[in-house]
């Protein structure tokens, strides 16, 4: 089933990408290739097969919960855009 | 290549050469670079690195690379300097920590001297897709030095630096090695920590070494091997360094008949040159299969694209990076992400979306899990037979600029050979081996079973 640019725009949505009409058409295009080489996979019976979300077999890595200070706050707003003395700033989103 | 080896300024500077000498050298060296392979130059940093560094000696103490001059990629963080994964979204960010790959070289003596082009966020295979532009090729400029870790490769094989730092999710450190002509190793997954590493697929990513021969990556592995509290993927098995002897006698060597296909003429006899040398060298091989590997790159592109494009999801333009001017928050996230991104970013990051999105997931995103599973067991069964799997790591040697830009699924697939090395976790070293009839480097790949990183680059040193 090709993918339409209708479904290229909701893709885009979720993503939080704001494409041009030119950039939706050419994802189309390019996903539409891509994604159709990638149904290759539906030819391999995995009936059965456990998924691998990672290699090294590891379950809940944990650590002492004991306080540091990895990144002071001055630090972490470094490369902030807008800030205030301890916060990031962004507009209005909530309406009195 | 650089004219000293990492072992050998270290030993130099441990008797007492300053640590100057060597960094100079390759601060000219960068500032000379004619192949784009560099983005930024840190002189004075440098210099007050190699003074500290002979300082350290001058009290008595040892470093294994001491004053040895390092460069890294542009998506590993080094505290107070910029790290923009070669992106127009992190064009003056400047890192407010460090990786800590970075901290124990640099504890060990190392001095970073430069930070070097890449593919946008580690998203290509001929390091294209920089918003700084392409790096060269040394060995012939008209061509790409490979990807996404060009840059890096690039430095050491035009001898700029003894050693350099790259990461590799799919074979961005052993690609560039091969079309550039210089060791490169992706070690395997767990054994260097990912911390302060820009995050693409982090089941598949690891940083590694390029180095001139294999006994100065094996030093670099070894000051930067090992556990670390701030990345839980970090694995707790010690890292040993190889012993003295020789790894090829009586070692057997798996090949994969199916490698074979469809490679230039002159990789192939590369191939068949370098397994005719290590039966020489006393390996007996082994016709091994990995019946999987031909879905690797369908599996990579899903679940690397998936990774990708949550990692990148953070790049909101809120606390750090590109912000767009708007005027409500659902813009100032679309806007800026569309002004920050370039366009192979952008694919990932759809595809990604596409392939995680309700109505796809089990069909894609689980599927390839299933198969990476698959794959997995391949090895496993492989190396059942034999210590480590002889291979091509590129089809073909370095192509030209712009070649393969306008068609993403072929370059996608020129990955073909190393993709199943990080989908299945195992370590695989890229070395230099021939150069093709204009003269370009050609590189092999060893494969190992996991934590066999010493054990490869010994037989990487074995082979020569």
């Amino acid at each position: 089933m090709p993918i339409s640019e209708q479904s290229v725009r909701h893709l885009a949505h979720l993503a939080r990408l704001d494409l041009s009409d030119a950039e939706i058409a050419s994802h189309a295009h390019d996903l539409d290739a891509i994604v159709g080489y990638m149904e290759q996979l539906t030819a391999i019976d995995t009936t059965g097969i456990e998924p691998v979300a990672n290699v090294a077999g590891l379950v809940n890595v944990v650590r002492a919960d004991t306080p540091t200070t990895l990144l002071p706050t001055a630090d972490a707003l470094g490369n902030a855009p807008q800030k205030s003395d301890s916060a990031f700033l962004v507009p209005k989103v909530v309406e009195r | 290549m650089s004219r000293e080896t990492a072992l050998q300024i270290a030993a130099a500077v441990n008797a007492g050469r300053s640590a100057r000498v060597a960094v100079e050298a390759a601060l000219l060296a960068c500032e000379g670079d004619q192949l784009n392979a560099v983005i930024r130059i840190h002189r004075e940093r440098a210099l007050a690195a190699a003074a500290a560094v002979d300082a350290r000696i001058a009290a008595g103490e040892r470093m294994p690379l001491a004053g040895v001059p390092l460069a890294v990629k542009d998506n590993i963080c080094i505290s107070g300097l910029p790290a923009t994964a070669c992106s127009r979204m992190l064009a003056g960010f400047v890192a407010p920590y460090t990786a800590t790959a970075v901290a124990r070289l640099e504890a060990a003596g190392c001095v970073v001297v430069a930070q070097t082009n890449m593919d946008e966020f580690a998203f290509g295979s001929s390091n294209e897709t920089s918003c700084y532009g392409p790096a060269r090729n040394p060995a012939d400029p008209t061509r790409v030095p490979g990807g996404s870790s060009g840059g890096s490769a690039a430095v050491v094989a035009a001898g700029y630096v003894p050693v350099s730092l790259g990461s590799d999710t799919g074979g961005s450190i052993r690609q560039p090695a091969s079309l550039c002509g210089c060791v490169g190793l992706k070690p395997t997954y767990g054994r260097v920590s990912r911390y302060g590493l820009i995050a693409y697929g982090s089941s598949l990513d690891q940083i590694g070494p390029f180095a001139a021969d294999a006994d100065d990556a094996q030093a670099v592995l070894a000051v930067m091997a090992g556990v670390d509290p701030l990345d839980s993927t970090s694995a707790a098995q010690p890292y040993v360094a190889p012993d003295a002897g020789d790894a090829l006698r009586g070692a057997r060597i798996g090949w994969v008949e199916a490698h074979a296909d469809g490679l230039q003429a002159e990789v192939r006899s590369a191939l068949d040159a370098t397994k005719a040398r290590l039966q020489a060298a006393g390996a007996t091989l082994v016709p091994v299969t990995l019946p999987h590997e031909r879905f690797a790159v369908s599996a990579y592109y899903i679940i690397g694209t998936g990774e990708a494009s949550s990692n990148l999801s953070r790049m909101d333009g809120i606390r750090f990076g590109h912000r767009a001017e708007a005027s409500d928050l659902r813009q100032i996230y679309g806007k800026s992400r569309a002004e920050g991104f370039g366009a192979e970013a952008k694919r990932r990051i759809m595809l990604g979306t596409y392939v995680l999105s309700t109505g796809y997931y089990d069909a894609y995103y689980k599927k390839a899990q299933q198969v990476r599973r698959l794959i997995c067991q391949d090895y496993e069964n492989a190396f059942a037979s034999c210590d480590a799997i002889l291979g091509p790591v590129s089809p073909t040697t370095a192509f030209t600029l712009g070649e393969k830009l306008s068609d993403p699924l072929q370059m996608y697939l020129s990955d073909i050979f190393t993709i199943a090395t990080n989908l299945a976790g195992v370590p695989g070293i890229s070395m230099p081996v021939a150069r093709d009839g204009q003269g370009l480097p050609i590189g092999m790949q060893l494969q190992g079973p996991m934590f066999s990183d010493a054990r490869l680059l010994a037989m990487a040193r074995a082979l020569g």
